[in-house]
């Protein structure tokens, strides 16, 4: 896990190092350091402002005022389940309320496992298949709550399948515990 | 040899594009035919689309799973023999000549969409072929920036992105101004849920964007183009990396373009979700790395927009207008349209339409021309209710109203906005108290915080309307709303407080009695709003599970293995768990019944 981190930590410096400095460049910077850490850590703030020089209270303004941005860890896996207008008429509150039955959390909640992070998003795009959920990067449409459970439970079977293979592979590792990690 | 395509945007893969492609990647490999993919065109319904295409004679086949793309494969593609059951769509020599959807194409006026779902959007050769980047060769080389903006005007064309100012007179405004630098900015922040012209537009022919914006580079002498896209749009985002890419490559992006001695520059500035960032102002806060928030106008983004410098500003549908109205001219754009909306508009029909997906019509065509003659009606043959244009900020136009003409000029009557061009239908199954407690919901989430009216008002507006789809409701909260409402209008800074009400006041102005039936009779007519509605299980559809019996927290249901379970309607207390549980749709929900008075 040290070895993960350090080497992100690396790879997101070599990012800030080429940020040359342009105006505008601190939503872009809180991106990458969100896609590497899977949310953004303390000292990622205080790493940007130092090198952005930008004051740290505004960078905590810009974070808590888009809501891409999280301060918290997420779950392995991120589903969104789409409460846009269309997905809306097509009944997707039920079926968020079914995605959060099935996983036992509500929006934004993280489940015990530290599989799932549960969202709900206003439109994905994909209004004519509505309603609509993703799953990671996977969309997937026309849902009904059979349908639904089935994909959540799929992902949950594959995850626990790799939980068990990387424990078996390194018998000391407790990868559930580190549910910031890809 | 044939070339096959597989539709893959957004819409194509959540249907299954990517396993049907990964079967034909199979199946290709080692024959001398080609495989490649497409955007969306439009007829989302049928997704996944796969199209053969032998020399000019394309075949588009609709729900192509697994399975048929085998089967398609193997008759069609070797054994020469079409598959006429699965056909959506086919042409000949540029004629159609058949398909179960012919309609669904034939009726419509493609211009913006002209390329979408017949190139691959990652091959800049592709768009070449269909006269690519001709339009930027034109303005660069024949026009000086004075001709391309009386072009546009000429053109008449409108933003297209909701308020509909003319894009003509836009330009000129920011050419007027000196400034060693100025930005072109392309808002694909498509923020109204419902609408998703923009991101077809992007995935399918990211390259006609691009060149809208060069094009207006030119025209307003600016060096620098920003195209922020919404972070949920990860392949739209990814599309448009490849195009720029490749434009740089071949010149068309860059320094001295052409030849011409005109540089030009695009950068892609990511989202990070705030629907305010919509609008204009806010936008350019997000763009210099701020929190988006509107600013006060003026000084107008003409004058002073991203970093202080003058900025012409549109979204994505009005730039992949710009090259075909420079290629054909001004005059054949007018062709189209009403006189004071020329042009055509693409829509996204979404909701309880029976073919949901994307259709480019002329202005000026009714909104009964569009849901039924394209959109093929409403699903299961229920009644059509309404249709909510211009999402957050719009309003809901009741059925009886159908005969509008889809304009500027004419939406805007009935309370309503043209908006981007989201179309979302509802049946007589949508509750409209619910559809305003939505959007208000949506808005009032959305709000900045900066005006006191919206960020507060909007707020005991949607706990009113939540009373009310509670069955709490009193007699005075309609008047209540339609005074607050009005008030927020009055006292907002930007679009989004001065339209947040529209969606309740439209809903108020022709569905009172529903709101009435939620507050004086505690029923919901549309069998929608949970507290206010009786479960039933239907007999055809229940397989005696039990599973529904076993969830129950209140015990309400009850009945034998194998037969028809019962609500005890007395005993529920309406949560919905069954809903949720029940394998087979077999559990419906229905207005409670009034009481006769
Ligand atoms: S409303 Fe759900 S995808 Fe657009």
């Amino acid at each position: 896990m040290d070895g993960f981190m350090n080497q992100t930590e690396a790879e997101f410096s070599y990012r800030l190092w080429r940020h040359d400095g342009a105006q505008g460049e601190l939503i872009p910077l809180l991106q990458s350091a969100q896609d590497h850490f899977g949310y953004i850590p303390r000292r990622a703030i205080k790493y940007i402002s130092g090198v952005a020089k930008v004051p740290e209270s505004k960078i905590y303004g810009v974070i808590t005022f888009y809501s891409q941005f999280r301060l918290q860890p997420m779950g392995k896996h991120a589903i969104r389940m789409c409460t846009g207008t269309a997905c809306h008429v097509a009944n997707a509150g039920m079926l968020l309320e079914t995605i959060e039955d099935e996983l036992g959390v509500e929006v934004n909640g993280t489940t015990e496992d530290g599989t799932f992070t549960l969202f709900s998003v206003a439109c994905i795009g994909c209004c004519s298949l509505a309603p609509v959920m993703m799953v990671d990067d996977d969309t997937h449409g026309s849902l009904t709550p059979v349908t639904t459970r089935r994909i959540v439970r799929k992902v949950r079977r594959k995850a626990l399948a790799g939980e068990k293979k990387a424990a078996a592979e390194k018998p000391e590792g407790d990868a559930a515990a580190s549910p910031a990690k890809e | 040899m044939s070339k096959i395509l597989v539709g893959m945007s957004t819409c194509g893969m959540s249907a299954g594009a990517k396993d049907t492609y990964k079967t034909l990647e199979g199946l290709v490999d080692g024959s001398d035919n080609e495989l490649t993919f497409t955007g969306c065109i439009g007829m989302c319904f049928k997704e996944p689309l796969v199209e053969i295409r032998e020399g000019d004679r394309r075949t588009i086949y609709g729900h192509v799973d697994k399975k048929r793309a085998k089967e398609i494969y193997e008759t069609h593609v070797v054994g020469g023999e079409e598959l006429p059951d699965y056909i959506v769509y086919q042409e000949d020599g540029g004629n159609a000549c058949g398909g179960s959807e012919q309609q669904f194409l034939e009726r419509q006026e493609r211009i913006v969409l002209r390329n979408c779902g017949l190139i691959n959007p990652e091959s800049l050769e592709d768009y070449e072929d269909r006269d690519g980047y001709q339009a930027t060769r034109k303005a660069l080389a024949e026009m000086n920036p004075e001709d391309i903006v009386a072009e546009l005007k000429e053109s008449g064309l409108r933003g297209r992105g909701g308020a509909g100012f003319p894009t003509g007179l836009k330009w000129s405004f920011c050419a007027g101004y000196e400034s060693d630098v100025k930005y072109v900015v392309c808002n694909a922040d498509e923020g109204d849920p419902g609408a998703f012209m923009d991101r077809s537009v992007l995935e399918g022919d990211p390259h006609a964007v691009l060149e809208g914006m060069i094009i207006c580079g030119k025209a307003i002498g600016a060096g620098f183009g920003y195209i922020y896209c919404r972070a949920e749009y990860p392949l739209a985002i990814h599309r448009l990396q490849v195009a720029i890419a490749d434009a740089t490559d071949k010149g068309y992006i860059g320094e001295n373009i052409l030849g011409s001695g005109f540089n030009f520059d695009i950068k892609i500035k990511q989202g990070a979700g705030a629907f305010v960032c919509g609008e204009e102002t806010a936008l350019f806060a997000s763009i210099e790395g701020e929190r988006g928030m509107p600013r006060i106008r003026p000084p107008f983004p003409a004058e002073s927009g991203v970093f202080g410098k003058p900025t012409n500003n549109n979204n994505v549908e009005t730039y992949a207008n710009v090259p075909w109205i420079i290629s054909n001219g001004g005059q054949a754009y007018r062709k189209y349209g009403t006189e004071k909306s020329p042009g055509t508009k693409v829509f996204a029909l979404a909701g309880k339409v029976a073919k949901g997906g994307l259709a480019e019509v002329s202005m000026g065509r009714t909104i009964e021309d569009i849901l039924f003659g394209i959109g093929g009606g409403i699903k299961e043959g229920r009644e059509f209710k309404a249709v909510q244009m211009g999402g957050p900020s719009g309003g809901c136009i009741p059925a009886h109203l159908k005969d509008t003409p889809v304009d500027f000029e004419n939406i805007p009557k009935t309370g309503a906005i043209m908006g981007s061009g989201g179309m979302v239908v509802m049946d007589d199954q949508t509750c409209m108290v619910d559809m305003a407690r939505f959007f208000l919901d949506f808005t009032q989430d959305e709000s900045c915080g900066k005006c006191t009216f919206c960020r507060i008002g909007t707020l005991r507006m949607l706990e009113t309307l939540e009373r009310i789809t509670r069955g709490e409701g009193e007699v005075e909260d309609t008047d209540m709303l339609a005074e607050l409402g009005e008030q927020i209008k009055q006292a907002s800074l930007c679009g989004l407080g001065q339209t947040a009400p529209n969606p309740v006041l439209s809903t108020m102005r022709y569905y009172m009695d529903e709101f009435l039936a939620h507050i004086k009779h505690k029923s919901c007519p549309a069998g929608s709003c949970q507290a206010l509605v009786d479960f039933i299980i239907i007999e055809e559809k229940c397989e005696g599970c039990g599973v529904c019996a076993k969830d129950c927290p209140v015990d309400a249901i009850s009945g034998i293995l194998k037969q028809t379970y019962v609500i005890d309607i007395g005993a529920c207390v309406q949560c919905g768990k069954c809903l949720t549980s029940c394998a087979f749709d077999a559990i419906y929900t229905v207005g409670k019944k009034v009481a006769a008075s």
